[in-house]
């Protein structure tokens, strides 16, 4: 190769860094039309492992739970965190009912809420729990690596966590992510 | 009926940029006087056209239109009068708005200073200043249009952003952007030599005084979101890595690189594809930064978290720029011979070696910023965080800092290292004992390093005036006569390098700042720093849309009061956001940073930090651009050259 040939090629080299790096974006860009590529979600330590050990007291009327529970209830299922003093919870109250009507389990975690409060909640805005316990002192949502509420996870037939999704559900996301996930994880 | 007026002369401003990009260049191809002569005409006309626009944007915010869409979305009646102003470029198609108006400003200068430049030179710089505007201005008419009405209206809009009412972040935007956009003209410049096929000395004069001006509101720029970070988001560091700001670094690093070797393109005519290429590459990077990070790919605290849809449209227009000017540069470029020889060891050999080390650091940045993206594709989770720009960037620092005092002392074409360096022996024998004094001092190997580092980066940068007026070396009042012929030139370089110097002095002090975060009651006193810290009173305050917690905190040395301050959680009433108000106590040697976490149980959690030499960080960065305007203003740079004063006069 001759030195002006060498040349040409040199000078070509800019538009090749260009070229590769608008390729990465745009494949980047598509998936995130997709939803397969969130730049901003919260990536969770618990995602691909089996829930952390707790026990925790019921709700009344409910029962309280336990991680054994979860795994050995009917899989797959979803256990969601929720306080009465949080917004969001309420607005994802509808998208929570939706999936119980579709047959669903969802195991409700008052988390760091007086009984009152909570049951008073649950009344006004409906239960689309299988069971609902209290973590009063918040120590399982530690455990859970949980970032704020609402924060719902799903656990596959074996016991294993495949998504956590912080903050409120809708039916958007529900359409979306946690129907085909479920359907997928069936 | 004003926003269907701004809407209209957005339209307008679209029809006639696209004329801007036809004519001129065809003109210029076609050797026709008067189709080159419409491209000032055009680019004005750009420029009244989106001022109008603009004007009619603020005019809704300020009158409290909220049938305006994004009148609605990020103002509010109760703010003041000043952020219902600054909140029309706090929000994405404002901000849009506002990019393609200081572009069209950029063209309007070309048009206004560009009197005496070629007149297929400037037509063809309008004209590709006019592609991009017609790009950018289309794209803001279709994809985001600032003058989109809803109906029915609202009675209250939705209001700022709490963390954007700040006086520091209101004016940020408009600086920054000058800055980014100003990168336009010598990109402009370069694809038009490019088109013409020739690069020679006056090129290289005329593209100079438009980087220079366009370096300094970037260096403003960046220090202010710097600034901003540091008191207002009161993480209490001045720069975090984040995509954001690196995303702002790259294009200063190769915009400060572009400035250098303009020098040598206007001094010795060699360079001059490479010149052309950092041109290309500065803007590029503008362009990646600007509206990469509004894509939303990038995940950062600064984005406005924008829905994907429109970042295709934006990566199509990207890819047009970036992609046809370097497409051009490898079909032309090649053609291009250096004409200027010169010995490595020579003023063009160290601005080689500049470029070189910006340049570098340049790559490392950009590898850090876009690896999680690559990473992503391939469906690995990673983050790239400080230590690994810590780890990269330092090094490269190192050889560039020891250089930027030799380069300005070295001759052109040849010049011999040895009696170079003897002419600084005595820079460096004070930057040393400096370094060895810290060392013992104070037993931090990194901040003494800095500020040996700093010393030698300041002094080092008045050596060359002290070389020109002969000091010591003949009488003195010879020096003082030579002293006041220097060209302003040869002092904004020196203030330049100097400001370096003080911000490398500022992070080494910062290397030393301390903290810690304790939880306090009315009343309790506890020692830190040196200092001692007594909350007098936690007290509510009402604001105008906010209503305060704020701590009465007397600080105290050695029994003497150094400062009573009010620090402050505010809590927006309609945003439900709560701000922290940060209080700094400065005496430009050391900050007293004092952030409010907040309350449990009756007591206030305060972080305290003692930042020694904080401020010397963003002062270096002001001095760097009183530097570049200096250099500005010199009259040698204006003899033949189009601009006068660069990019001043832009709307703030």
């Amino acid at each position: 190769m001759d030195a002006v040939a060498r040349r040409r090629l040199l000078m070509l080299g800019p538009l090749g860094v260009a070229a590769v790096g608008s390729g990465v974006f745009w494949a980047l860009l598509l998936r995130m039309r997709q939803g397969t590529y969130d730049p901003h979600a919260l990536q969770s330590m618990l995602v691909g492992k089996h829930l952390p050990d707790f026990t925790l007291p019921g709700q009344a009327p409910s029962a309280g739970f336990s991680n054994a529970d979860v795994n050995s209830g009917p899989l797959p299922a979803l256990v969601n965190f929720f306080a009465s003093w949080c917004i969001p919870c309420v607005e994802e109250t509808a998208a929570l009912m939706s999936l119980r009507q579709k047959g669903v389990t969802i195991w409700g975690i008052a988390y760091k809420d007086r009984p009152l409060a909570a049951s008073g909640f649950l009344t006004r805005y409906g239960d689309p729990y299988h069971r609902v316990a209290r973590d009063a002192d918040g120590r399982t949502a530690i455990n859970f690596g949980l970032y704020g509420v609402p924060e719902t996870y799903v656990v596959d037939r074996s016991g294993i966590v495949r998504l956590r999704y912080a903050g409120g559900l809708s039916s958007d996301s529900v359409n979306h992510m946690i129907l085909p996930l479920l359907r997928k994880l069936a | 009926m004003i926003p269907e007026l701004g809407h209209f002369a957005l339209a307008l401003a679209v029809a006639i940029a696209a004329a801007q990009a036809v004519l001129p260049i065809v003109g210029a191809r076609a050797r026709d006087a008067r189709l080159m002569g419409a491209a000032p005409a055009l680019a004005v006309g750009q420029m009244i056209a989106l001022i109008a626009a603009y004007g009619c944007l603020i005019w809704s915010a300020v009158v409290n239109d909220f049938s305006v869409y994004d009148v609605a979305m990020n103002s509010s009646s109760h703010e003041p009068l000043f952020y219902r102003i600054t909140g029309t470029w706090g929000n994405h198609d404002g901000s849009i708005l506002l990019w393609c108006l200081v572009l069209a400003v950029c063209g309007g200068a070309v048009a206004l200073f560009g009197r005496n430049l070629p007149s297929a030179l400037r037509a063809r710089v309008i004209g590709v200043l006019g592609i991009v505007s017609a790009g950018f201005l289309l794209f803001t008419l279709t994809a985001s249009n600032p003058f989109q009405r809803m109906w029915p209206p609202p009675i209250q809009g939705a209001a700022i952003n709490p963390l954007l009412q700040d006086p520091g972040l209101a004016i940020h935007p408009p600086i920054l952007y000058t800055g980014y956009v100003g990168f336009s003209i010598p990109f402009a410049f370069a694809v038009a030599a490019l088109l013409e096929g020739r690069v020679d000395a006056t090129w290289g004069r005329w593209v100079r005084p438009w980087t220079l001006a366009a370096w300094c509101f970037l260096t403003c720029g960046i220090a202010l979101g710097s600034w901003w970070a540091y008191y207002e988001l009161g993480w209490g560091g001045f720069w975090f890595w984040d995509p954001v700001e690196n995303a702002s670094l790259l294009p200063w690093l190769t915009g400060t690189a572009l400035l250098h070797c303009a020098i040598v393109v206007e001094k010795r005519e060699t360079l001059k594809t490479w010149t052309v290429l950092l041109a290309i590459a500065t803007f590029s990077l503008s362009l990646c930064g600007t509206f990469m990070v509004r894509s939303g790919i990038l995940n950062s605290v600064h984005s406005f978290a924008e829905a994907p849809t429109q970042g295709v449209f934006i990566l199509v227009l990207l890819a047009i720029t970036i992609g046809g000017s370097l497409a051009l540069f490898a079909f032309r470029a090649p053609a291009m011979a250096a004409t200027g020889v010169f010995a490595p060891i020579s003023r063009e050999g160290a601005l080689v070696l500049n470029n070189v080390l910006l340049c570098a650091i340049c790559a490392v940045v950009f590898t850090g910023t876009t690896y999680p993206l690559f990473a992503a594709l391939l469906h690995m989770e990673l983050s790239v965080g400080a230590p690994y720009f810590h780890l990269t960037v330092v090094p490269l620092l190192v050889p560039l800092f020891a250089a930027m005092s030799v380069g300005p002392v070295l001759s052109w074409k040849r010049a011999d290292l040895l009696p170079a360096l003897l002419r600084l022996w005595w820079a460096a024998a004070i930057a040393a004992l400096i370094g060895i004094a810290a060392e013992f001092g104070l037993h931090r190997s990194f901040a003494a390093a800095g500020f040996a580092g700093a010393a030698w980066l300041i002094l080092g940068a008045f050596a060359e005036v002290i070389e020109r007026i002969r000091l010591f070396r003949i009488p003195l009042a010879n020096s003082w006569a030579r002293l006041q012929a220097q060209p302003l030139g040869v002092w904004g370089a020196a203030v330049a390098h100097a400001g370096m110097g003080v911000t490398v002095a500022g992070i080494a002090g910062m290397s030393l700042a301390m903290s810690t975060i304790v939880a306090m009651t009315p009343g309790q006193t506890i020692g830190f720093g040196g200092y001692r810290w007594h909350v007098l009173d936690i007290r509510k305050v009402p604001g105008p849309d906010y209503t305060a917690r704020v701590v009465d905190l007397q600080i105290m040395r050695d029994g003497r009061q150094v400062a009573v301050v009010h620090p402050s959680l505010r809590t927006f009433t309609q945003q439900k956001q709560t701000v922290t108000d940060t209080s700094i106590q400065t005496n430009l040697l050391r900050d007293l940073y004092i952030a409010p976490g907040g309350e449990q149980g009756g007591k206030m959690v305060l972080r305290l930090h003692v930042n020694p030499l904080a401020a010397f960080v963003w002062l270096g960065a002001l001095v760097m651009a009183l530097g570049g305007a200096l250099s500005l203003i010199d009259r040698r740079l204006r003899v033949g050259a189009p601009a006068r004063r660069g990019v001043v006069g832009v709307p703030a």
